[in-house]
């Protein structure tokens, strides 16, 4: 790829820009922001990650040691909230902030004010989702929401204060999310460096733009959804309420017209930056560019349509049954495509083991587990036995945690010598992964038996025959969340100083982010490059 | 690419604009999905819901129906939590021909000291056969009052079509009783 660039006096400096805090609170630099979003991220990746440890050790032994059954509800509830809607998804935007300007060849994002006030959404948002725990230390409430993420009428038109939180807090993130996809959208549709057509362009940006419109088309309905709840519990509406001629099943059928593209939202960007990582350290081109960007549309499409395999319990008529049961097995398609495409990127290439490699290769086998248990809960009839089990709590962890989050972490690796211009420490990096990948599945292996053996989800004492599998469980999460410390420290340090990273920062690397100077100058391709091939 | 090579102005303000409408047509869809689904339910016969337009079925003449057959019809009912009375199906099951009119009753009572308002919701298993289960007149129609103390025999009266399909031999209709939501006028 050759660019063409030409001089320009832009206004490189930094001398109209305020310092300390209101620099931060005013910026609307594509790579402050992106800052903003992955440093909000690793904050509430650890408040997740604590209100977890917690319910992991109240089920470290059958009984209830630690705290009530309500406080327990609560916990598991926010927790996936918070790490979908508070460390997951900015981690994405974060991504996006930072890379596809630089990837595009566009000076910043097309609505940079826009893009400040979606990221200032997000910590009163984080606090509304919060505060309840700290009201009711203070007797206001009854804690926070109870009715695990899923918000199900009729528990949750009967939830306390915590809900009325939990739904303002939706709202405000959905209109955050709403706004960072208006400006990815536009971004990548209006500010392409010359020459770089659609299909030319990176994967990420793919991945990204797929995402963006799957948040415009049900983001919406998801809000819709917790108004009407919020009308349901205060207004006298009866839209969940059978009494009043309205139906607890349709709250189900709204939110997972949300809540199953949301899984895809979550892990497109990435699918779309693993390619980039497995072509550095194979050191060949990316297999199947154009067949992985068709499997981003088809798997984003059918996303869209078959959420009803989330309640397949609740009462559905068979026909449905069995159409979402096909429907979900035909979204193994594609997956499959951007499987072999990774392993093919890999095939036969001089591949070396860098810590981004080793979390890539380790999505890629964890990820593989979370499709195949994936199509077990897809069979109907297996379904009505696994369903509501801890089956399923491994399952979206091996999709969530290795794809999701492990997804992150090789982004983060491959990018921050890109970002601060400084390596970050490959023996800690190292030592992270091993760490993180033997303890994720020390944590969650042990919980597809507990599921197989019937061990039901969000109940926080158990048989006594669940006792080993979840002690082990148990172990496995307290070394899981203590080594993400090692994550923190290893980006401090890097942030801080160390060995100079070079503009191409890895061995193998192509495309226009890698052109430019690490760590990039504040005001990026003020110029467009012009893509020639 | 010549001379000053400053980008030109972008105009945003065409997509963004396409984007948010986009965005409030979902959001105005998901709302638009509480009518379409008890349409789409009442259309396939989904969900367990009865036809709303019985009567139809009151003027078919008396050789629909079908002698030949025999079908097993069972009545529950539930109470749902917050109502204090107490109800059982004269006839927890009864056997009739397709086609046929009947009527059949349950005992409510109302175990409190006070006046209170109750609204029975149907539901039909296996669900495919509520569309065959045509109700003429029923006490879930209306809200039920029910002073201090009081009982009372409620009735139903009904037809299965005769065309319901042969695989089908058992029925069951099951309400719950819910204390009626109170209007906040």
């Amino acid at each position: 790829m050759n660019t063409a660039t030409h001089t320009l006096d832009g206004h490189g400096g930094h001398a109209h820009q305020p310092g300390g805090l209101l620099r931060w609170l005013t910026t609307t630099n594509h790579k402050d922001i992106g800052t903003m979003y992955l440093s909000f991220s690793l904050l509430m990746f650890f408040v997740g990650g604590a209100m977890i440890l917690a319910v992991r050790a109240e089920l470290f032994q059958p009984g209830l040691q630690l705290m009530k059954p309500e406080f327990f509800n609560q916990l598991i509830g926010v927790h996936a909230l918070v790490m979908i809607f508070a460390a997951l998804m900015p981690a994405a935007t974060g991504f996006a902030n930072w890379m596809i300007p630089l990837m595009i060849g566009a000076p910043d994002m097309a609505l940079p004010r826009l893009n400040n006030w979606g990221f200032w959404l997000l910590p009163p948002a984080a606090i509304l989702l919060t505060l309840p725990f700290v009201l009711a230390l203070f007797g206001i409430g009854d804690g926070a929401v109870a009715t695990g993420w899923t918000l199900y009428a009729p528990l949750s038109v009967q939830g306390g204060i915590g809900v009325d939180f939990a739904i303002f807090a939706i709202h405000i993130l959905g209109i955050s999310s709403i706004m960072g996809s208006i400006n990815i959208i536009a971004t990548i549709l209006n500010m392409r460096a010359p020459g770089m057509t659609l299909m030319k362009m990176p994967l990420f940006c793919w991945g990204w733009l797929v995402t963006a419109v799957l948040l415009i088309v049900t983001l919406p309905v998801l809000a819709g959804g917790v108004t009407m709840l919020l009308t349901d519990r205060h207004f006298g509406t009866h839209f969940f309420d059978a009494a009043g001629g309205g139906d607890p099943i349709l709250f189900q059928h709204l939110f997972w017209f949300f809540g199953h593209p949301e899984v895809y939202i979550l892990l497109l960007p990435v699918w779309g930056l693993m390619p980039h990582v497995l072509s550095t350290f194979s050191r060949k081109p990316v297999y199947g560019h154009t067949g992985q960007v068709w499997s981003f549309v088809a798997i984003g499409v059918l996303g869209l349509v078959v959420w009803g395999h989330h309640f397949m319990t609740a009462g559905l008529p068979v026909p449905a049954l069995l159409y979402f049961m096909y429907s979900t097995m035909s979204i193994s398609l594609p997956l499959a495509v951007l499987f072999f495409c990774w392993i093919a990127t890999m095939w036969r290439g001089a591949m070396s083991f860098e810590t981004p490699m080793l979390f890539a290769v380790g999505f890629i086998v964890l990820f593989g587990i979370a499709g195949l248990t994936g199509l077990v809960l897809a069979d109907v009839a297996a379904d009505a036995q696994y369903h509501h089990s801890y089956f399923v709590v491994a399952h979206f962890h091996y999709a969530l945690f290795a794809g999701g989050i492990m997804g992150v972490m090789t982004g983060v690796y491959y990018w921050l010598p890109k970002w601060t211009g400084h390596m970050y420490s490959e023996r800690l990096g190292k030592l992270h992964f091993w760490l993180t990948v033997i303890s994720f599945n020390l944590t969650f292996m042990p919980q597809f038996f507990l599921g197989l053996a019937g061990m039901p989800r969000r109940i926080p004492d158990y048989a006594l025959q669940f006792a080993e599998f979840n002690a082990i469980s148990t172990v496995g999460s307290f070394v899981l969340g203590l080594s993400q410390l090692l994550f923190a420290y290893n980006i401090w340090r890097c942030i801080k100083g160390g060995e100079k990273a070079s503009n191409g920062v890895w061995e193998g690397t192509h495309g226009l982010e890698w052109e430019l100077s690490s760590p990039p100058p504040h005001h990026s391709w003020e110029t467009q490059p012009v893509i020639k091939d | 690419m010549q001379g000053a090579s400053l980008p030109p102005p972008r105009r945003h303000g065409r997509l963004v604009a396409r984007l948010i409408v986009l965005a409030g047509f979902f959001f105005a869809f998901g709302f638009a999905l509480v009518p379409l689904y008890d349409t789409f339910c009442e259309a396939v016969g989904f969900n367990g819901k009865t036809l709303k337009d019985a009567l139809a079925a009151k003027d078919a003449p008396p050789s629909a129906i079908n002698y030949s057959r025999k079908l097993g019809v069972q009545f529950t009912a539930t109470l749902m939590p917050g109502l204090p009375w107490e109800i059982r199906p004269l006839e927890p099951a009864i056997e009739l021909h397709p086609g046929e009119l009947r009527t059949t009753r349950f005992l409510v009572r109302n175990l409190s000291d006070q006046t209170i308002v109750g609204q029975a919701v149907p539901s039909v298993s296996p669900t495919v056969a509520a569309r065959h289960f045509r109700k003429l007149d029923c006490f879930c129609f209306t809200q039920q009052t029910l002073a201090p103390g009081e009982s009372r025999e409620m009735a139903l009266t009904f037809i299965i079509d005769g065309d319901i399909g042969d695989e089908i031999s058992e029925l069951t209709l099951a309400y719950a009783f819910f204390l009626a939501p109170k209007d906040p006028a």
